[in-house]
């Protein structure tokens, strides 16, 4: 719960992104009385939509009768602020999301939009959480996600590599080696 | 006499003309054969060069992984820099622009960028019939910028974008216009299944390195060098 501190409640964001695409889906049950009922009773204060293209548009709140505060917005120049300031994460499955979240320590849960005709994302989403690097849902599953999910149990992801691309590269191309 | 003359030459033309064209056809058969044997084996190191103009094929979705692989490419080895995006994707060059300020920033001298769009062969949705005219003119668009550029190195990692670029430079081998070193870096997102353009550069054996993100692709398309995750 928002522990008062002071008086000061501490506000613990739950940031939904759905990148540069449209997906209302996500955005409507992000919106549904379930999902927001269920984050509430996980202790999260406030709820923040990214909603892209969509063309769905949530309910905003304030949050004073003992509910989640609600907002939303279609597209920021720095979605980095918004993960940095999140407690909890939910992203469509776009690889770019994915690992800016990831890279940030932030918990994730990647929702996969079913209506996607070539569904190769969903591909990179559930090997991660197979990995234990995040949770992985559906539009109609989101809230049993939420209620069940246990963030300790999530498995810091390490940076990537490039460096052994680098090295075949210059090695194919006759370029000495760095020393 | 003359009527001989003329019949002699008027026999023999033909001829010629089908002897060339056989040479010119067996050349190109050889020169085709000599590509697909040197395709994917390391340059001669007996004339290592300094620098290699490099083009990189940005794609809308998978520009950080690649900024990613530039990060810890030598840039004065790879050198000058074209950086081609397709025509309808803002945010790809405004990514890589920003990358090369930042190398201006950081005092890295020399730097030599240039910024190109390409027409797309099709937009996602676009109708069939409509998309063998804009291919056709998105294969021109590609060849005229490649005659431009000439890259010694093309890096491309999934865009569509990709395919008549890399297509052409493998002609430019073959008719001895430019040699070039083609690198392909399968996305991140393609963990079990290669996207079309991997797939394309793969089977046709376009690539000279081929790279993979996934363990499992990599058991799937044992031609490909396994590299681990770039993010």
């Amino acid at each position: 719960m928002g522990e008062a501190r002071d008086g000061v409640q501490v506000k613990r964001v739950v940031f939904v992104t759905v990148g540069t695409t449209c997906f209302d889906a996500l955005v409507k049950v992000a919106d549904s009385q379930e999902v927001k009922d269920e984050l509430y009773r996980r202790g999260y204060t406030d709820l923040l939509i990214q909603m892209g293209r969509g063309s769905y548009l949530p309910t905003k709140s304030t949050g004073d009768d003992g509910s989640l505060a609600v907002d939303y917005f279609t597209f920021s120049s720095s979605i980095a602020d918004h993960l940095r300031s999140a407690s909890l994460v939910i992203s469509h499955a776009g690889s770019g999301s994915i690992f800016e979240t990831l890279q940030l320590g932030k918990p994730l849960i990647v929702v996969v939009n079913e209506d996607l005709m070539d569904n190769h994302q969903s591909e990179l989403a559930e090997e991660l959480a197979e990995r234990k690097h995040l949770y992985c849902a559906r539009p109609l599953t989101l809230h049993q996600t939420i209620a069940s999910m246990d963030l300790n149990c999530l498995v810091p992801y390490s940076p990537g590599d490039a460096t052994p691309v680098a090295k075949l590269i210059n090695r194919f191309l006759g370029f000495p080696e760095e020393s | 006499m003359e009527k001989n003359t003329s019949c002699f030459f008027s026999n023999s033309s033909p001829n010629l003309v089908i002897t060339c064209f056989v040479a010119f056809i067996t050349i190109i058969l050889v020169r085709f054969l000599y590509v697909i044997y040197r395709t994917g084996k390391p340059l001669n190191k007996r004339t290592p060069q300094q620098t290699l103009s490099t083009l990189i094929v940005l794609g809308s979705g998978h520009t950080a992984e690649m900024i990613n692989l530039l990060l810890v490419l030598q840039k004065d080895r790879f050198t000058p820099r074209f950086y081609i995006a397709a025509a309808t994707d803002n945010m790809s060059l405004q990514k890589a622009r920003v990358f090369e300020n930042s190398l201006a920033d950081s005092g890295v001298k020399g730097i030599s960028a240039e910024f190109m769009q390409i027409y797309r062969s099709r937009e996602v949705g676009q109708s069939y019939v409509t998309s063998v005219w804009t291919t056709l003119v998105a294969t021109a668009h590609a060849l005229w910028l490649m005659i431009k550029i000439r890259p010694q190195v093309v890096l491309c990692n999934g865009p569509g974008t990709c395919i008549p670029l890399c297509v052409i430079a493998f002609i430019f081998k073959v008719v001895g216009i430019r040699w070039s070193s083609i690198f392909y870096v399968e996305s991140i997102a393609r963990v079990k299944r290669l996207s079309l353009s991997g797939l394309l550069l793969y089977k046709l054996q376009i690539a000279d390195q081929f790279f993979v993100q996934w363990p499992q692709l990599q058991r799937k398309y044992p031609r490909a060098h396994y590299v681990g995750c770039l993010m």
